[in-house]
């Protein structure tokens, strides 16, 4: 087990409540902003105290507040990389990168050209982080983190400050770092995509409290709940009356649907994702919808629809997300008369 | 006006500047401490701490003279013990012209320098201690030269603060010639006894040096600035 975090803290109007086991490789923390995944860091960096609880890291305790043990940020050995990087402004590069080393001057020289050479800073040495791009002081701050050779490497939304284009690149580029080192990351984000991509396991935590926790690809397969489907981007939620062990009535959306999965006692809410329901051009037997058009926007490579059940009226909206290249549109009409919403696609939820 | 400057006693223009410089480091040293002491506080102790360090900037320096007076004077227990046990003396001497104008000096250190350590961005705190760096190794290393603009310009100003210190001076430590004679003394005596001329010239010579503090001031704290665009 490399960490363990059980904590909990109160601050007026909210409370943190995380608890998470993260074994070894990436794991990663999605939450809405503001949820207390910063502060779930801060705990386990040392930098905020929580009022109780524990945090071990690799068998080392960090924290415990029954044994009243809270060792100090400069003891925990663990990497920070802040949202916005941190750097110390009055000092170049190379001292940035240098400064955590617990070496003479010119023992550090060889080993600050390492890092320079492995993070393609070669030449900066000199400048100051007022002098780099976006992505040039996220890879002096990895580098820095890096050459204090920490148990853990924790990562604060690291993308979000950098503009699109140079995001795909530097995550790959960081995604090959990182395997490089071999290190256990904490990997802390609001995009869905970044934790899917980066993190094997997750843990979603939802205003302060950590909701589930575990393998990232079966977490939005099936993400259990209502708040779990919200946050991995699940757009289309209703919710249900059960009918029979396989059959619901999806209220907000006026219309009654077979599961493949059991439908147990607890299950309150359904979802399905935009991108796998399936347009129809005549009406099906199983699951299809007759639907009306009651929205449009549309990305570089994407169409998204919005549309209601025809039948009946204040039926919700439902989103319906396509590749361009995938679109077909048989009658010139946009949305297709019908929509099949696959069995083997929709989410049970409590 | 060659007249005035062969004749003059050159004294009060050394004794102000060894005393402004010697008030100075006191009121750097313990503005500093002070301000780091201060930010450590909760908020409500925080108020009334800062209420009494920064009296000394907004009361009349008399008052301050008075309190100094009573707090060193021979006839009072605290003046009374240096003065038995250690053999110091203050009233009347140059040592109680540095305590004055340190003093007086003291609440703009420590407010310039609280200032400056409070734009220190907290990360940059944070990061230094997840990367392992002791507290006074952050210190010395990332807070003091981020602040260091502020710390300069405080330190200028307690400088030219402490130069012209006149009111809690005079009654501290009086206005003897050579000793305590100030500049800012030596104009009001001079005034006094109707030599016009001679204190003139000091005054020529205090707004001289004033003005050079302002500017040097100015270039301290624009410095690292160039290259941002401001409001005009």
């Amino acid at each position: 087990m490399a960490l363990e975090v059980d904590i909990k803290k109160a601050f007026p109007g909210f409370t943190l409540d995380v608890s998470f086991q993260a074994d070894k490789g990436c794991m990663g923390i999605l939450g809405a902003s503001g949820c207390g995944k910063s502060m779930t860091l801060k705990c386990i960096a040392g930098i905020e105290k929580p009022d109780e609880g524990r945090i071990v890291l690799n068998g080392r305790v960090l924290f415990d507040s029954k044994k009243r043990i809270d060792l100090k940020p400069q003891k925990r050995n663990v990497g920070y990389l802040f949202q916005n990087y941190a750097l110390f402004p009055n000092m170049t590069v190379e001292e940035n990168i240098g400064i955590g080393m617990k070496l003479k001057k010119e023992e550090k020289k060889p080993l600050t050209a390492k890092q320079l050479e492995l993070f393609q800073l070669q030449g900066l040495e000199k400048r100051y982080p007022y002098e780099l791009s976006g992505g040039q002081q996220q890879r002096v701050a990895l580098a820095r983190i890096l050459s204090c050779n920490p148990d853990i490497i924790m990562l604060d939304e690291p993308f979000s400050a950098l503009d699109g284009y140079l995001k795909d690149t530097l995550q790959l580029q960081m995604q090959e770092v990182l395997a490089g080192y071999g290190k256990d990351v904490l990997f802390v984000s609001h995009s869905r995509d970044e934790i899917f991509k980066f993190c094997d396991k997750m843990c979603l935590i939802s205003q302060g409290k950590s909701m589930q926790v575990g393998d990232t690809k079966e977490i939005f397969s099936k993400p259990g709940t209502m708040e779990a489907a919200k946050l991995t981007g699940c757009k289309n939620l209703s919710a249900i009356e059960k009918i029979s062990d396989y059959e619901l009535f999806a209220k907000d959306w006026n219309f009654r649907m077979k599961t493949a999965e059991k439908i147990g006692d607890d299950i309150r809410y359904v979802g399905v994702r935009g991108h796998w329901l399936i347009p129809s051009w005549t009406d099906q037997e199983e699951n299809t919808m007759a639907i009306k058009e009651a929205g449009y926007t549309e990305t570089p490579f994407e169409k998204q629809y919005l549309f209601v059940n025809a039948l009946g009226e204040g039926n919700s909206r439902i989103w319906w997300m396509i590749n361009k290249k995938d679109f077909i549109d048989q009658d010139g009409g946009g949305l297709p008369p019908y929509m099949i919403f696959p069995k083997e696609h929709i989410m049970l939820l409590r | 006006m060659m007249d005035i400057i062969q004749n003059i006693d050159w004294s009060p223009l050394w004794i102000s500047l060894k005393t402004g410089f010697v008030a100075t480091v006191i009121a750097f040293f313990t503005g500093i401490l002070a301000a780091r002491l201060v930010m450590k506080l909760g908020n409500k102790a925080k108020w009334i701490a800062d209420g009494f360090l920064t009296l000394p900037l907004v009361l009349p320096p008399t008052v301050a003279g008075f309190l100094l007076l009573l707090l060193f004077s021979l006839r009072r227990p605290f003046g009374k013990f240096l003065m038995v046990n250690f053999d110091i003396k203050i009233v009347q001497t140059w040592p109680g012209c540095v305590i004055a104008a340190a003093v007086i000096a003291f609440p703009l250190m420590y407010r310039n320098a609280r200032a400056a350590f409070e734009q220190v961005d907290i990360n940059m705190i944070y990061a230094g201690r997840t990367l392992g760096l002791s507290e006074s190794r952050i210190f010395w290393k990332i807070v003091m030269p981020l602040a260091a603009p502020g710390i300069a310009s405080g330190t200028v100003l307690a400088f030219a603060r402490a130069l012209g210190e006149y009111g809690a001076t005079s009654m501290l430590a009086g206005n003897i010639l050579g000793k305590t004679r100030t500049i800012s003394v030596a104009i009001a005596s001079e005034t006094a006894a109707g030599n016009y001329d001679v204190a003139g010239f000091w005054v020529a010579v205090i707004v001289t040096v004033s003005f050079l503090i302002v500017v040097a001031i100015n270039m301290t704290s624009q410095r690292g600035m160039g290259r941002v665009k401001r409001w005009k």
